[in-house]
């Protein structure tokens, strides 16, 4: 087995505490446990997290990349779901 | 993908306008196959560049004067490696795998940047590449933070994070020797004597000879000229040459108060052509080098691959 069969993984960093895990980048690994012993070393020489998730990138399903997309149009048309969208008398407050 | 070909035109102005509003491209929108092949072609030369930049510094960790010297070299030497391997994943978005790119600089048939080529004879010489060769580079890396392909400025703006401890390691080390004895002090100036020139050159040729500038320039792949960047690279690097105490080897070297920028002699393009033929000081014994570091490596993948096969992880 060469590289090329080796899985590609999606690696995911929390860089700290109460934040989200954000996508650091990807790596091949042959399996879960190396992949996330090079993802440390790959995205967190500096500290940059203080957890690590690693995703097989075919575990991953996407929407189209396009984004004029009919998939997100259903949110195009509800401003009503935004706060900006109501019209409040000036003076009114803590709303 | 097949399309027709008013689909294309329909598609090709979609990434025309995106390019022209600044947006990103990403790995699954469409692009056209110039764009895609530039991309590949400048991010393998550029991940080749990271890896094969390991050898000449690699080259004084055993013989580093002392415990921090060592400990700082060996980190950044291990960057250089990853940010060969963030570049490789950059390009295996655009469909092109790690594996296919080693497999092309191994048989001399993709590039990396000719700097590499010259030899690191003394301990100075890993102060002079931290400053002027990784210099250099932020210089013309910053920009390609920019980078008009998504996963590629994404790549450069972690690689220039890193690249800022490589540059001033470099100059501390060039200004630790410059003020020490004489020998010290002579041994920094012969490193720069032997770098300056040969960093120069890492912006590539001249405007009016370079060959995929323009085309580049439009698809906002690069930003400014070779020229442009080597001017500013001049002008940055004069006072830093002035604080360490040391002089470039450039007797036209001046400030011209016309141009608010410093005026530099001819560079040796001749030199520079005949190192990217091959005929560099350390070509054969990069490519060798490469070639022999992934022959001894074949057993610790092959051990890696058995390992996960027999406890069944490989579940992707
Ligand atoms: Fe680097
Ligand atoms: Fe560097």
């Amino acid at each position: 087995m060469t590289g090329t069969d080796w899985p590609l993984w999606e690696v995911f960093v929390r860089s700290r505490r109460g934040l989200s895990h954000t996508h650091a980048g990807s790596l091949h690994a042959p399996d879960a446990e190396m992949a996330l012993r090079n993802a440390r070393d790959l995205y967190t020489r500096r500290s940059e997290g203080v957890s690590i998730w690693v995703v097989p990138a075919t575990a991953i399903t996407a929407s189209s990349p396009d984004e004029k997309d009919p998939f997100f149009e259903p949110a195009a048309d509800k401003p009503y779901r935004h706060p900006t969208f109501y019209d409040i008398p000036e003076g009114v407050r803590h709303l | 993908m097949t399309t027709t070909a008013p689909e294309t035109e329909v598609l090709a102005a979609v990434f025309d306008a995106a390019v022209a509003a600044d947006e990103r491209i990403e790995p699954r929108d469409w692009m056209p196959d110039a764009y895609r092949a530039t991309l590949v072609r400048q991010i393998a030369q550029h991940a080749h560049s990271e890896i094969i930049g390991m050898q000449p510094e690699a080259n004084w960790i055993t013989r580093a004067p002392s415990l921090r010297r060592k400990a700082i070299l060996m980190a950044k030497v291990q960057d250089e490696a990853g940010h060969g391997l963030y570049l490789y994943s950059a390009a295996e978005t655009l469909g092109t795998g790690r594996d296919e790119l080693l497999d092309k600089l191994h048989a001399g048939r993709q590039r990396y940047s000719s700097i590499f080529n010259y030899p690191t004879l003394t301990w100075a010489d890993v102060g002079a590449i931290g400053w002027l060769v990784d210099g250099a580079a932020i210089t013309n890396q910053v920009p390609l933070c920019r980078c008009s392909y998504g996963p590629y400025a994404r790549a450069m703006v972690r690689i220039c994070k890193e690249e800022s401890f490589h540059q001033r390691q470099g100059y501390e080390l060039l200004l630790t020797l410059s003020r020490g004895t004489e020998a010290q002090h002579a041994m920094a100036q012969d490193a720069v004597d032997r770098w300056w020139w040969p960093s120069l050159m890492m912006f590539g040729p001249p405007d009016d000879e370079s060959a995929h500038s323009a085309q580049s320039m439009a698809w906002k792949i690069k930003r400014h000229s070779n020229d442009e960047l080597r001017q500013r690279f001049v002008d940055i690097c004069v006072p830093q040459a002035e604080s360490l105490g040391l002089t470039l080897p450039d007797p036209d070297l001046r400030w011209n108060e016309a141009r608010g920028h410093y005026d530099f002699g001819a560079i040796d393009w001749d030199e520079f052509h005949e190192v990217l033929r091959g005929n560099g000081p350390c070509n054969d014994q990069r490519i060798g080098q490469r070639r022999t570091a992934h022959e001894n490596g074949a057993w610790v993948r092959e051990a890696a691959a058995a390992h996960a096969a027999k406890h069944g992880k490989a579940t992707a």
